[in-house]
């Protein structure tokens, strides 16, 4: 009677408990820095205390002599082995990209730049062996300041380019100018992004160990993309492909900033290859201040053109975008992620969009949760609020008129996307009853009536998003050299257990949780039966890796789609096995069964055994019950949704304090919405923490002077707000699932509602911005010079 | 070097040390115990929390030397006889970790936390785990964690004496 043995319940949309708790929350973890391998060996990387010198001597001869020191090498020492950084978003034919040695050779470019490794039997060893090597350095004019670089006689940060400017890159649909020409107002704007310092939790750490015998080199790396890091590093070292492993084993956080190719990575790899011993390199939280890629770093000249009844016409941005010292990976194309985002969820007749790349002295800068897009919509938020302050009218009213409306999806914006599916108005109208909008707005009221010294404001941000990183069409018009593809195996192995190997690189994100349920319900096997293979290019061999909110979208479609497929093998054998045609099976919670006569059915188990005897197959079947299937998606994705911020501003101390903070998504079908909401949880605090606590501090002359979590204020329990979240489901439609992106979502749209929050409680006092983070001080300053005016 | 002798999750150890030694560097680099990661160098962060005669101590900032004669209960001896401490529970049923990194430290602070305050509000477990650092959750999740799991104790604590 296998007729009534139970069928596995449909587990997407579950919430279920995640699979990779149980070695977490007990310390079975296989951090990069937990690796110990026999005769392993600690390097310590010697770092440019200055933003912009000459190297004159670089002396390793006192680290030599150091205790437990193996070897020790100046740039110069390994220069041609190391090669040139590289940048993969060469983003218009004329960009500057300067050589970009992984240890300086003759001149240093920032404070952190590395000059020398050295190689010690201990931690303490190397780092003591670090301290003990001479530089000399014939200090030269650094340049921090972006407006600054592009002055005539700043100084160079790259001397033989000629310039600081490293690129321009222009974007326009419709007459900007003539359209203006037409608008009754014109507002105009200056917006900062300060530099942000991702801060994952795992400081980055690096192991690499190269097979005597072989050649073989395996490189273990705290690393969102280990698939990208390999083929990087086969191109930068000259090291056969084919002969290079790259693990991502337990990855603490990594927000962009490990999706990145680093200097260090290529070090650990030549060091272990010259010295013939396993290497392992684990950085400091100071020192992931200063060499880890840090985030924004833009100055936002916008314009905005409307009529006088509310009708936004246009839209410019001119754009100065801080790319640090060096070009990495895709420190360029980064701010352009936020080109075709800037229109956000409004109609308008025409946008024209410019953005600038300039080299400083600084840490580069590269992918931080969202890159380029929360930048945009801060932007657009912001301005539209001041419109909205311009033209005497109630901010989401404003909004109203000019957003897409639900039933005009499909929609083609004005910079150039399609948006398949949206609903702002439901997203807009639970969120403000869950906020209690007109409420809040009369207490609001109340409170500017009797000069409260403790204003309330309320912040609005309306926003959408483009993720799912990306059409491999669309990047390769974008000038991005590699495509936008994830792959996925799906193995029903001979005892029934499945294996999904994974192109995707999980850290953080509950992968092996979400994917099993996609394939569980695919298979119609038990979740619990289902393992995840990801993170190591040996077990994993094909993939583009985590990043950009692309891992469900392409990554979990892929699965699903291999998924099907091992179905559609597996109802060929079962037909086969059945005497019957495959069109008269049907197949249901993990059996087939001939349709009129459900008491007779194959389990996929079963198959998968046939499959693997492969004694009774179909003419010309191949053994075996798996399938793979590699997703290039065929557009973006497009989250939405409408975040509402109360806050509360003292006016006499400038002290900010977020009294209510309310977030209605639309992330499309959920697959698991404890993850779901543990993800807007974690983007909304990292957009909160930019709105009002954290900076990347430089001095003049380059120094980062908030250079430890003393000075770089990450928000602790105490800081934050409790949400209040909830959801809409628009499915997508440019995939099956009817998924969207939700990793960069919550920290795209809460900046701005934040610092709409701040500046709406002053607006009356004659505050209209306030540069970020809105520190007291500066909330306090703000109010001192509107009531001067 | 200098002879210190200490117990680490109920096994004895005694090894000589270099005076400077931090006794998260003698548990993960020495003993093998990896379950306490490093977060930073500031004593900011909170992952390396382990309890010391049980309290809680960042390990960061404590040379191992000062732990001679001491207990150390890290997260890897937090669990008795293969069943997870009911915080351990917690923040797995409550979706309180996604990179897990932060993990040890948090659920070690909040071990000392309930300790000592067996029913926190909300606003003292904020307070309470201000040490601790987390970049993925928000703590929102890991704030429900700390309140389940405290109810969990007392229940077990009324349990024991009932």
């Amino acid at each position: 009677m296998t007729d009534t043995m139970a069928r596995p319940e449909r587990v997407v949309g579950a919430a279920k408990l995640r699979k990779e708790d149980a070695h977490l929350v007990t310390g079975a973890t296989t951090w990069t820095d937990n690796i110990t391998l026999p005769g392993m060996l600690y390097l310590s990387i010697v770092r440019s205390p200055l933003a912009h010198a000459r190297i004159t001597g670089v002396d390793v001869g006192p680290a030599l002599a150091s205790p437990g020191v193996v070897a020790a090498f100046s740039g110069r020492d390994l220069a041609d082995k190391l090669g040139s950084m590289p940048c993969v978003w060469p983003v218009t034919d004329d960009i500057v990209m300067p050589p970009h040695p992984p240890l300086a050779v003759d001149e240093v470019r920032y404070v952190g730049d590395a000059v020398a490794v050295v190689v010690a039997e201990s931690r303490y060893q190397a780092a003591d062996a670090a301290e003990a090597v001479v530089v000399e350095y014939d200090p030269l004019p650094a340049v921090v300041d972006i407006e600054e670089a592009l002055t005539d006689g700043a100084p160079l940060v790259h001397q033989e380019s000629g310039t600081n400017k490293c690129y321009v890159w222009p974007l326009e649909s419709g007459d900007y100018e003539a359209t203006k020409a037409k608008a009754d107002v014109v507002v105009a704007r200056r917006y900062y992004q300060q530099r942000l310092i991702p801060n994952a939790m795992e400081p980055r750490s690096v192991v690499a160990a190269s097979a005597a015998g072989t050649g073989e080199l395996t490189l273990w790396s705290s690393t969102q993309i280990p698939h990208i890091v390999r083929l990087l590093l086969a191109l930068v070292t000259g090291i056969s492909e084919n002969k290079i492993r790259v693990v991502a084993p337990d990855v603490g956080g990594g927000f962009g900033s490990k999706l990145q190719f680093y200097p260090e990575e290529v070090i650990a790899a030549v060091v272990a290859r010259e010295i013939g011993r396993p290497v392992k390199w684990t950085e400091s939280r100071s020192e992931n201040y200063l060499a880890t890629h840090q985030g924004r770093g833009q100055v936002q000249d916008m314009e905005i053109a409307a009529t006088r009844d509310g009708k936004i016409l246009g839209l410019k941005v001119d754009l100065l975008a801080d790319m640090g010292a060096y070009l990495m990976i895709i420190t360029p194309g980064t701010p352009l992620l936020g080109a075709f985002m800037y229109n956000g969820i409004y109609k308008m007749d025409a946008y024209k969009f410019t953005c600038t790349g300039v080299f400083t002295n600084l840490t580069p800068t590269d992918a931080y949760r969202g890159a380029g897009r929360p930048e945009a919509t801060y932007a657009i938020e912001r301005i539209v609020d001041d419109l909205a302050a311009e033209l005497g009218m109630e901010p989401m009213e404003l909004r109203r008129r000019n957003w897409i409306e639900h039933h005009e999806f499909p929609f083609d914006s004005i910079a150039g996307l399609t948006y398949d599916s949206g609903n702002y108005e439901a997203a807009t109208d639970r969120a403000m009853e869950l906020f209690g909008y007109a409420a809040l707005r009369a207490e609001q009221a109340e409170r500017r009536d009797r000069n409260d010294p403790v204003q309330l404001g309320i912040g609005i941000s309306t926003y959408t998003e483009m993720c799912g990183l990306a059409p491999s069409r669309i990047l390769s018009a974008l000038k991005y050299v590699a495509g936008g593809w994830e792959h996925a195996s799906v193995r029903v192995l001979p005892t029934g257990k499945v294996e999904v190997v994974t192109g995707t690189s999980p850290h953080g994100q509950g992968h092996a949780t979400a994917w099993s349920q996609i394939a569980a319900d695919a298979l119609g096997v038990p979740f619990e039966d289902i393992e995840v293979i990801h993170g190591d290019t040996a077990r994993a061999p094909y993939g583009m890796d985590t990043y950009g909110s692309r891992s469900l979208v392409i990554g979990g479609m892929a699965v699903h789609q291999a998924a099907e497929r091992v179905v559609t093998k597996a109802k060929a054998i079962a037909a086969h096995l059945m005497e019957i045609d495959p069109g008269d099976l049907d197949f249901e919670g993990g059996a087939f069964r001939v349709k009129g006569s459900p008491g007779t059915q194959k389990t996929v188990q079963e198959v998968a055994f046939e499959a693997f005897s492969a004694h009774n197959l179909p003419d010309g079947m191949e053994p075996t019950l798996h399938a793979d299937s590699t997703i290039d998606p065929q557009t973006f994705s497009f989250p939405h949704g409408t975040h509402l911020c109360a806050a509360e501003v003292d006016t006499e101390t400038g002290a900010v304090r977020i009294r209510s903070y309310v977030c209605v998504d639309d992330v499309g079908s959920v697959v698991n919405p404890v993850i779901v909401e543990g993800q807007i949880h974690g983007g909304v605090t990292q957009g909160i923490a930019q709105a009002l606590y954290e900076e990347a501090v430089y001095d003049s002359d380059g120094n980062l002077t908030s250079g430890t979590m003393v000075d770089y204020l990450v928000p602790a329990a105490p800081d934050l707000p409790h949400f209040v979240t909830d959801r809409t489901e628009t499915p997508a439609t440019s995939n099956p699932l009817g998924v969207k992106g939700v990793g960069e979502t919550g920290t795209i749209a809460a900046t701005p509602a934040v610092v709409n929050a701040v500046v709406d409680a002053l607006r009356h006092l004659g505050v209209d911005d306030i540069r970020m983070p809105c520190s007291p001080e500066r909330v306090w300053r703000a109010i001192q010079a509107g009531g001067a005016r | 070097m200098v002879q210190i002798s200490m117990t680490v999750d109920g096994v004895s150890h005694t090894d000589d040390v270099e005076p400077r030694l931090l006794l998260v560097h003698y548990l993960r680099d020495q003993l093998g115990r990896t379950g306490t990661p490093v977060g930073c160098d500031t004593s900011n962060c909170g992952t390396c929390t382990v309890l010391l005669d049980g309290s809680s101590v960042k390990s960061c900032t404590v040379f191992a030397v000062q732990a001679d004669g001491g207990s150390v209960t890290t997260i890897q001896g937090l669990a008795l006889d293969g069943s997870w401490h009911p915080v351990q529970k917690a923040f797995h049923e409550c979706h309180a970790l996604q990179c897990g990194y932060c993990t040890p430290g948090m659920v070690m602070a909040s071990v000392d936390l309930l300790s000592r305050n067996p029913d926190p509000t909300d606003a003292e477990i904020r307070e309470g785990l201000e040490g601790n650092l987390c970049r993925c959750t928000g703590y929102q999740n890991i704030v429900t964690a700390v309140r389940s799991a405290g109810a969990s104790l007392r229940e077990q604590a009324g349990t024991e004496v009932g």
